[in-house]
């Protein structure tokens, strides 16, 4: 996303375009990040459910992956993986 | 055009202008001494002289939150208040200025607590100078039915967009009988117009989100804008107030200057004191000395080259300040002024007076004790002393 100059804001701040929010990357945020092994997970979607953002990709009904363009490495999907080995877990840097 | 002549107060020509004005949406609290205001206004409501949405909300944090809901709709809206009402809004009173609503809002000016007092000085909307609203300031009953008429009209300017506070004297201006000439409604309608809201979040076929949150990376570029809306509003309240003169004869500025053009010693005054004050300028002038006295109108946007341009060939400036800034320095007016002057290279040698809290009655002999004490600077050259009270008991 390309941030304006304050001539090209908008008066008051007013957001004029609807949905715009897909624009701002919020997974700029993170400090951990959750990654993803394949092999433990059993597609219960329990992250997917839990995700307060938008981050678990789901394709034909499995979990396939994360977006991290919005993940902001809260943990909760780590946390709440009910596998006996967990498909997710904390690890540091940009994608774990 | 014929005006009408009428004794009136303060209160009943705002509450009158209102009336005219006919908003869209008022949401009040009452407080003294604006609560006649309202409480006129509430009759017109009930007597369905109006088409007003009238909200009597539980306090002023509310009044000024309905108003920014009710302009963020595209609603005209406006409020009323004084002293701690104002103080009680203010997280909203800057929203209402940052999220550029047109709101309009008369303040009576009225001392803030404590002690608590209910009577006339500035620190009420002088502690709001930093929120983004435009200020302007009234003499007498007439300028605050005037005021309040081009006040709309400058709020709504698709160029400023910009919420206007009235600011007239508790109970100097607000309870006094005075005679105002007033226009005919009809008049008043064809000069304020239809509002037409830029963009309203009922617009359902164009979606906004107003007062989202603005971070690091955009926070500082909005309120530069709103900055620079502030910069440029000066000749949009000088054409609205052109467009005014030509209707009603009654010529307004971003101040007045009373006898300043040949003046070697003046007074700066917002409100009611400027009255007074031009009746000692009368006596001195009366006397030889060369006085003269300028009194600001509109104050935010403050208007500081036009106001050194006018002030600089004077050998001694009193800036009067109806509010203490606790600073050990000066009031605000003075601060500003001080700046304003030293930024065009005058000369003149300043000095600051508070005067009048708590509703302290302000004479003519306070008033020529301002003017002794210029006229011995301007004699010696020299400032004894910056800061000055008069009017209080030592």
């Amino acid at each position: 996303m390309t941030l304006k100059g304050w001539r090209e804001s908008t008066p008051g701040g007013w957001i004029t375009e609807a949905g715009n929010a897909l624009e701002y990357k919020t997974g700029s945020w993170r400090t951990i990040a959750p990654v993803y092994i394949p092999e433990n997970c059993i597609n219960c979607m329990f992250c997917w459910a839990f995700c307060p953002d938008d981050a678990i990709i789901v394709e034909d009904g499995k979990m396939v992956g994360i977006n991290y363009d919005y993940c902001k490495g809260c943990g909760i999907c780590a946390r709440e993986c009910p596998a006996k080995n967990k498909a997710l877990v904390m690890g540091e840097g940009e994608e774990g | 055009m014929v005006q009408e002549k009428v004794a009136i107060t303060g209160n009943e020509a705002v509450a009158l202008a209102m009336k005219q004005i006919n908003p869209d949406v008022v949401a009040a609290y009452p407080i003294t001494p604006q609560t006649e205001i309202v409480q006129i206004f509430s009759t017109y409501v009930s007597n369905g002289l109006v088409d007003t949405e009238f909200v009597t909300v539980e306090s002023e944090h509310s009044a000024m939150s309905a108003s920014v809901g009710a302009a963020s709709a595209g609603a005209r809206a406006m409020t009323a208040t004084s002293a701690n009402g104002l103080a009680l809004m203010w997280e909203v009173v800057y929203i209402a200025a940052s999220n550029r609503l047109p709101i309009v809002m008369p303040v009576v000016n009225r001392a803030l607590s404590g002690p608590i007092n209910i009577h006339c000085d500035h620190s009420d909307a002088m502690g709001a100078r930093d929120s983004g609203w435009i200020q302007l300031w009234s003499e007498n009953t007439q300028e605050a039915y005037d005021n309040m008429i081009q006040a709309v009209r400058i709020a709504e300017h698709p160029e400023v967009q910009l919420p206007v506070m009235v600011c007239l004297d508790g109970f100097i201006i607000s309870h006094a009988m005075e005679n105002a000439q007033v226009l005919p409604d009809e008049v008043v309608k064809e000069f304020v117009g239809e509002y037409v809201p830029q963009k309203t979040i009922l617009d359902k076929d164009n979606p906004v989100t107003a007062g989202p949150v603005a971070f690091t990376d955009s926070y500082f570029e909005f309120k530069r804008a709103q900055s620079e809306a502030m910069i440029q509003a000066k000749p949009y309240i000088l054409d609205v107030a052109k467009e005014y003169a030509k209707l009603t004869g009654r010529e307004y500025g971003l101040f007045e200057a009373y006898k300043l053009e040949d003046a070697e010693i003046g007074i700066v005054v917002l409100g009611s004191t400027a009255g007074t004050a031009k009746n000692v300028v009368d006596k001195l002038r009366a006397q030889g000395v060369k006085a003269g006295l300028l009194k600001l109108r509109v104050f935010r946007p403050f208007p500081a080259e036009e106001l050194s341009a006018a002030l600089g060939h004077l050998k001694a400036l009193a800036v009067m300040d109806r509010a203490d800034s606790f600073n050990a320095f000066s009031g605000p007016v003075y601060a500003e002024v001080a700046a304003a002057m030293y930024d065009s290279g005058a000369q003149t040698k300043l000095i600051n007076y508070i005067y009048g809290l708590g509703g302290r009655d302000v004479g003519l002999e306070d008033v020529e004790t301002v003017y002794n004490h210029l006229a011995r600077i301007a004699e010696s050259g020299k400032v004894d002393q910056r800061l000055n009270y008069v009017g209080v008991r030592e």
